[in-house]
């Protein structure tokens, strides 16, 4: 795994057990759009910022389709909550929570993240 | 043997029974009885009417009737897999395969029919199926793997839609059907005629008024061809018998119940066996009271709720139920309704035939002009309101409803003229009134609001169109303003969203969002509608309101749809299709090398798209700038198979090659192609240009279609291929290069402006007020004194155009998005990977097999928050 960090810049960390996993520089983070991170266990999450700065991150897999490509899915806001439209399907998933909106019975995980 | 609460044993969970525990757990009986059900399939209750849509990519999952929360919530005992093998109604017990015996105080026969296969020699032979479950589909499919021809015996309804698949499957399909028309039991004579046309002009073979006498079967006991009744012989490599369904009434004649000379298991008016008053028969294995097995779910449906009303002692009965029913086969709607046959006395035919383009209608008249039923094929729009007509005088003359629209009086009778206890849904047996009240006291305000308070539509959704007109009827009626906003952050539509980006040039969305948008939506982040809408404006806009003219500039970046912000068509396992723009198809021996290079030295997936270009498959995220960076070294630009934008101009060879040709197609097509690529519209645009009237490049399925003639150039418009095809319709005749294309570039940015999202020029041209008049009015005689302004937007859209990519694999910053991993760039996704098929690869789909999560587990490593 090539890691990318130089800067000393302000760093996305992911909280996974016990540990904060650091994923990328905060300046990386488009608002509104995401990237896809590899976790150390061979899992990938889908790291997003929205326009006002929060973080939020869920597991990257689009749990419909079984291809790993909620992080490049559209988000928006639904009555005040953050969500991501996957690409594919266009099922929608709560950024805080990981609970699909279209589909009660389906959620992927969240994982708590921060800029430090 | 029963214990202390008493038991309903329901045997047999298909449609009907899944329907009958339904019906249950709206009583309370669930509450108060052990209800155990026993189901021979190895899944629950499915939608076997939609069993065909798994051809056509529905799941075996999508299928399913059974919400596993709605059995576990009720207590039911569901035995998948595990089918009655005996039932002793004296001690009063069920003994299923695996050994279970259950004792019952109720018991509930939903066996449904089994297919029948007529005695022919060797009909059991490798590569003879039915066509009743999805175990049958998934056989079928199988074997269709190695075969190249399949014939289907039976021409009704199940055998149509067999033949259908086995086309799907990519077969030469047969039909043999004894009668002598298609769909005997549905249709006349007429309307089978305009069927058989119809169906023969898909390709399909059909033989009627011929019988299977013998499967013929090669040295390795496989099917090889069948013997027919007049002495020809058909090879096939697969056959599927359609002849007609039987009921399953075995367990009910080894156990002693009484059943019919033709089978069916005998019941009363409260659905109960008539031999013992403990068991109850309900669906396709009981012989109702009229004497008649009903092979439809309507009437099964019904029967499962008087089942469930008698074990609740509320008084309920089924005397008998219509046999209208509307079907898409193959793609060609076939409805009959009431007394199709006409065989009341004295009664009268209005008949409308027109087997050229496959239409019959039939209207059924009484003398006092009762509409009794009909047959429609072909067009069946009228289905829903004529069906709830029947046995009523309709209020305008039946002609009128027959006639299509254009010629004579083309009535529209809206589901509004219905009276209350109209049925809509004839699945559910859902009235009018009752869809008007969820509307109007449940508050329901959309079709899936409205499908789940009264479950109209939810069965085979022929009445879904007619839903919609209803609820949108009554929300105007009770004065609530139907909302046409875009979405829930605009209250405005596309169009007028557009006309505020452009009188204000705007060039940002969250500038628009904080100052047009919703008040509760300011200051949020938009949504998956509103971004890629408002992104598409500001494209179509940006050199005249002064916004980047790059889709993947700053802020533009983050609004566009995922297939625009990699500039490549995401597939179904995340990998990306390439599609370099080939304009009228016209590509010189040296570009081909090219291609095929590339795609050889990345090891992608190549095909001829249905546009005249190559498409390169299976890219990963991280490989498209190097695959860029070589196609536009080679002088390729984007095709743009991801944007809602120009796709392709296809074009005929033409006047230069072609002994028919009139003028130069392939120039044009590419003019054409060079002057409108990388415009941004609502949505995607298509066109083609044929050398003669021959049009052999299909331009008048186009959005804007060109055809030669000897003067210069006609231009129609509106054309559509795709789901709801559309002709193309003239906008002007005889041009010139320069009318055609000034016409043209007047033509788009009006559809620009005005359409809605996803809105193609098709269902634009259907809903413009005005329709084509209109636009012609607009466009050709600039009857609204804005072409100038029409032509100058489209004049700097063409003056700014740089091809995407060129731009892309020179920005460091665009190509920071082309990774697949922020942490680990050069590491690629382990989902997309690949096995190879036919010389080629093709993506390994089981390694996507996740499983759902359900919502309830809290997983490792989740957050709680
Ligand atoms: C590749 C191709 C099929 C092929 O292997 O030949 C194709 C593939 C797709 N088509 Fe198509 N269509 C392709 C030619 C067509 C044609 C034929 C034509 O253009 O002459 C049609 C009918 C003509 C028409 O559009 O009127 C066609 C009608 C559709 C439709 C239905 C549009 C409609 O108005 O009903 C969709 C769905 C949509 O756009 O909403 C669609 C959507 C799609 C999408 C984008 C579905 C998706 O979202 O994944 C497919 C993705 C392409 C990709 O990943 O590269 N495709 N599609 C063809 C690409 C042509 C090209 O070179 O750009
Ligand atoms: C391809 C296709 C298309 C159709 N299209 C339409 C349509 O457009 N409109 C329409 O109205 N109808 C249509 N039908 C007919 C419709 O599917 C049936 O009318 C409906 O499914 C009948 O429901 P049922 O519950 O009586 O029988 P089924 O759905 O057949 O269910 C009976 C179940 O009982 C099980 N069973 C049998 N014996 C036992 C046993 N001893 N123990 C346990 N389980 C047992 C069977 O395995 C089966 O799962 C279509 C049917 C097919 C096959
Ligand atoms: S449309 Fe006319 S000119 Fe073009 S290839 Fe066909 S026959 Fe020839
Ligand atoms: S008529 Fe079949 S779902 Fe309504």
């Amino acid at each position: 795994m090539t890691l990318t960090l130089e800067t000393t810049d302000l760093k996305v960390r992911l909280r996974l057990a016990d540990d904060w996993f650091t994923v990328c520089d905060l300046s990386v983070l488009l608002p509104g759009r995401g990237v896809a991170a590899l976790l150390p266990d061979g899992r990938q999450a889908a790291v997003f910022a929205d326009r006002n700065g929060r973080l939020y991150a869920i597991d990257n897999r689009d749990p419909f389709t079984g291809a790993a490509v909620l992080s490049r899915g559209l988000t928006g806001t639904h009555q005040g909550r953050p969500f991501v439209a996957s690409p594919l399907l266009k099922q929608r998933f709560d950024l805080e929570s990981g609970q699909c909106l279209d589909d009660e019975t389906v959620r992927v995980t969240a994982y708590e993240v921060k800029a430090a | 043997m029963s214990t202390d609460t008493p038991t309903i044993v329901l045997i047999g969970h298909g449609m009907v029974g899944q329907r009958f525990l339904e019906a249950l757990a709206e009583r309370g009986l669930t509450a108060t009885h052990r209800v155990v059900v026993l189901c021979e399939e190895p899944r629950p209750a499915y939608d076997r009417v939609q069993l065909t849509s798994y051809f056509s990519g529905r799941t075996p999952e999508d299928l399913s009737m059974t919400d596993p929360a709605f059995i576990e919530e009720h207590g039911i005992e569901l035995h998948v897999g595990d089918p009655a093998e005996s039932v002793d109604r004296e001690a009063r017990t069920v003994t299923a395969r695996s050994g279970l015996v259950v004792g019952y105080d109720v018991l509930v026969l939903a066996t449904g029919s089994y297919p029948f296969v007529p005695p022919v020699p060797n009909k059991d032979a490798e590569g003879c199926f039915v066509y009743r479950t999805i175990e049958d589909l998934l056989a079928i499919e199988e074997y269709a793997r190695k075969s190249t021809t399949g014939a289907v015996v039976g021409g009704g309804l199940l055998g149509l839609e067999a033949a259908g698949a086995l086309k799907g499957l990519g077969l030469t399909s047969h039909i043999v059907e004894f009668a002598p028309r298609l769909m005997p039991v549905q249709v006349d004579e007429g309307g089978g005629a305009a069927l058989l046309r119809t169906i023969e002009e898909m390709g399909l073979t059909v033989h009627t008024g011929v019988g299977t006498q013998e499967i013929v079967v090669g040295e390795d006991g496989a099917v090889t061809g069948m013997k027919l009744s007049d002495g020809s012989e058909l090879s096939t490599d697969l056959v599927v018998f359609s002849a007609g369904v039987r009921p399953r009434d075995q367990l009910a004649r080894d156990c002693g119940l009484t059943v019919g000379e033709r089978g069916g298991i005998a019941v009363d008016e409260q659905c109960r066996t008539v031999a013992d008053p403990h068991v109850f028969a309900i669906g396709e294995c009981a012989l109702a009271a009229d004497g008649r097995v009903y092979g439809l779910v309507a009437p099964g449906y019904e029967q499962a709720e008087t089942a469930a009303a008698t074990i609740a002692a509320d008084e309920a009965s089924f005397t008998g139920a219509d046999l209208s029913t509307k079907l898409k086969l193959l793609g060609v709607d076939v409805a009959s309704f009431g007394d199709a046959h006409g065989t009341a006395e004295d009664c009268l035919d209005v008949v409308y035939s027109d087997s050229r383009s496959g239409l019959y209608k039939k209207l059924v008249i009484g003398r006092d002009g009762t509409l009794l039923g009909g047959i429609l094929v072909g067009d069946a729009e009228a289905y829903g309101t004529l069906k709830a007509f029947t046995g009523s005088v309709p209020p305008v003359s039946p002609e009128s409803l027959v006639l299509p629209a254009g010629a004579g009086a083309p009535v529209q009778l809206g589901p509004s003229a219905l009276p209350d206890d109209a049925i809509i849904c004839s699945c559910n047996n859902v009235r009018k009134g009752t869809i008007r009240e969820a509307v109007t006291e449940h508050r329901c305000t959309t079709v899936p609001e409205v499908k789940k308070c009264t479950k109209a539509g939810t069965t085979c959704g022929s009445c879904v169109k007619v839903l919609g007109q209803l609820i949108n009827a009554e929300l105007e009626a009770s004065g609530v303003e139907v909302d046409k906003g875009l979405c829930a952050c605009f209250s405005q539509t596309r169009e007028e969203l557009y006309e505020i980006v452009l009188a204000l040039r705007i060039t940002s969305f969250r500038d628009l969002l904080d100052r047009h948008g919703r008040e509760a939506a300011r200051g949020g982040d938009g949504c998956e509608v509103c971004k890629p809408t408002v992104g598409s404006i500001i494209a179509s806009l940006a050199p005249t309101i002064g916004a980047g003219t790059h889709v993947l500039d700053g802020e533009q970046a983050a609004l566009q749809d995922t297939n625009d912000h990699f500039l490549a068509n995401l597939q179904k396992n995340g990998s990306y299709s390439v599609v370099p723009r080939i304009p009228g198809g016209e590509i010189a021996p040296e570009k081909l090398i090219v291609i095929g290079e590339i795609a050889r030295d990345f090891g992608l997936y190549t095909k001829i798209t249905g546009g005249q270009r190559i498409d390169m498959f299976g890219a990963r995220v991280e490989q498209l700038p190097s695959i860029w960076a070589r196609l536009v070294d080679a002088g390729f630009e984007s095709g743009h198979a991801y944007g809602k934008s120009l796709r392709t101009v296809k074009s005929c060879v033409g006047q230069t090659w072609c002994r028919y040709g009139v003028q130069d197609s392939v120039r044009m097509a590419i003019d054409l192609e060079l002057r409108y690529r990388g415009l941004r519209s609502p949505h995607k645009l298509k066109s083609a240009v044929s050398g003669c009237q021959r049009e052999c490049a299909e331009a008048q399925s186009k959005d804007f279609g060109v055809i030669a003639t000897a003067n210069g150039w006609n231009l129609y418009v509106g054309g559509n291929g795709g789901a709801t095809p559309r002709h193309a319709d003239l906008l002007a005749q005889d041009l010139s290069d320069a009318e055609l294309i000034r016409l043209i570039d007047r033509f788009l940015m009006f559809y620009i402006r005005t359409a809605d999202r996803l809105e193609r020029t098709s269902t634009w041209l259907e809903r413009i007020p005005g329709g084509l008049d209109h636009v012609r009015d607009v466009v050709v005689h600039d009857s609204l004194g804005i072409c100038d302004e029409l032509e100058a937007l489209m004049a700097a859209h063409v003056a700014h155009y740089r091809d995407e990519w060129a731009e892309t694999i020179n920005d460091p910053e665009k190509l920071a998005r082309f990774v697949s991993f922020v942490n680990a760039p050069d590491t690629p996704d382990p989902v997309v990977a690949f096995v190879p098929e036919r010389d080629q690869m093709k993506p390994d789909l089981p390694l996507l097999n996740i499983g759902l999560r359900p919502a309830d587990e809290i997983l490792e490593g989740s957050a709680t928050r």
